[in-house]
């Protein structure tokens, strides 16, 4: 019934600093589901995190967001963006204190569907924050492009991760 | 090539081998009234779901019961966001665990999920589980995360997934992942 090893990495990268973008591109269509594991500190200012798929940057991407500041939870949205949010709060930019964000792809392969992801994040410095994004495409995803608003600092790392359902 | 194009360091990773695919659930072309993983080994130390789901009626939940208990042995709590506000509170029905909820009445936007079952063969404790789930639909959708209780000490062996009113659209798709301990 199982069929063995099913999360693998696909690739990753750890920036040396001042690089404001990054591309997993050529994601072959293998897999189920995409997760993808960002572990990041700001180059200078605090730092949005946004992402795009296959170049595409129309206004076509989305945005419901759940948040908590350790005082009051709100929830907000942002409807056609030329690029999603990964997190609500960013990721900060003190030294050796790096956010952590998990962003899952399902069937991300599909050609029927528009293509929707959840992404959880913590900012030490701010909050914590639940997003649900929309992609409003029905392509297979095979290029993913992450943007921080300022730049990934040294010792940032991403990694693409791939699921292999039976 | 599949890569990244940095100006930093490409690196690579040992592969897991404590995260197995257990099996798929896809539903019909004319949808499903549901989807059910059976005979699930108790081998593994977790459960996830994975999935992707449409539905046709707007404000629909979508839930599971184990072992095909329809009793009022479910507990749930829920923090949720609308865009607009965030509240939180218990849920409303006590014969299914919720790990989804669709807004719309199109199969347009699907509702994304990922549920946890823990300790799912244990039998000497009830059952917990915790999920998130979100669909964005451009103008309207949510988010929501959740935590439940399953009142019964049996080992799981089957999980049956269902909406709360319609069916499960053609394209949803579901798998269930077994998670080792070592």
């Amino acid at each position: 019934m199982a069929a063995g090893a099913t999360y693998e990495p696909i690739a990753t990268t750890t920036f040396a600093g001042g690089t404001a973008s990054t591309t997993f591109s050529s994601i072959p269509a293998t897999y189920t589901d995409l997760v993808m594991v960002s572990f990041l500190r700001a180059g200078s200012t605090s730092s949005s995190y946004v992402i795009r798929f296959n170049s595409d940057s129309g206004s076509n991407y989305s945005n419901t967001v759940l948040y908590g500041d350790g005082t009051s939870p709100g929830s907000n949205r942002y409807s056609s963006q030329t690029s999603a949010y990964l997190t609500y709060y960013g990721f900060p930019t003190t030294a050796s204190t790096f956010g952590t964000i998990v962003t899952h792809f399902q069937n991300y392969s599909n050609s029927t569907a528009n293509k929707s992801f959840l992404s959880r994040s913590q900012n030490s410095n701010s909050g914590t924050d639940y997003l649900a994004g929309l992609w409003r495409s029905t392509a297979a995803i095979n290029s993913i492009t992450i943007y921080a608003g300022d730049t990934f600092a040294s010792g940032s790392v991403v990694t693409l991760y791939g699921i292999k359902a039976a | 090539m599949i890569g990244a194009l940095v100006a930093g360091i490409t690196g690579s990773a040992t592969v897991p081998t404590s995260y197995e695919s257990i099996a798929t659930a896809n539903a019909a072309s004319g949808g499903s009234s549901y989807l059910e993983f059976t005979s699930i080994p108790s081998t593994y130390a977790h459960l996830q779901i994975r999935g992707m789901w449409l539905n046709s009626v707007a404000g629909t939940t979508l839930n599971i019961q184990f072992n095909g208990d329809t009793g009022a042995n479910y507990k749930n709590h829920y923090i949720y966001g609308s865009g607009a506000a965030a509240s939180a509170g218990v849920g409303g029905s006590t014969t299914t665990v919720q790990i989804g909820y669709k807004n719309s009445n199109t199969n347009t936007y699907p509702d994304a999920i990922v549920a946890d079952i823990l300790d799912y063969s244990n039998t000497n404790k009830y059952t917990t589980g915790r999920s998130l789930d979100g669909s964005d639909e451009n103008g309207s959708g949510h988010v929501e995360m959740q935590s439940s209780l399953w009142l019964n000490t049996a080992a799981i062996t089957s999980i049956k997934i269902f909406a709360g009113s319609g069916n499960i659209s053609q394209y949803s798709n579901f798998a269930l992942y077994g998670i080792k301990a070592a």
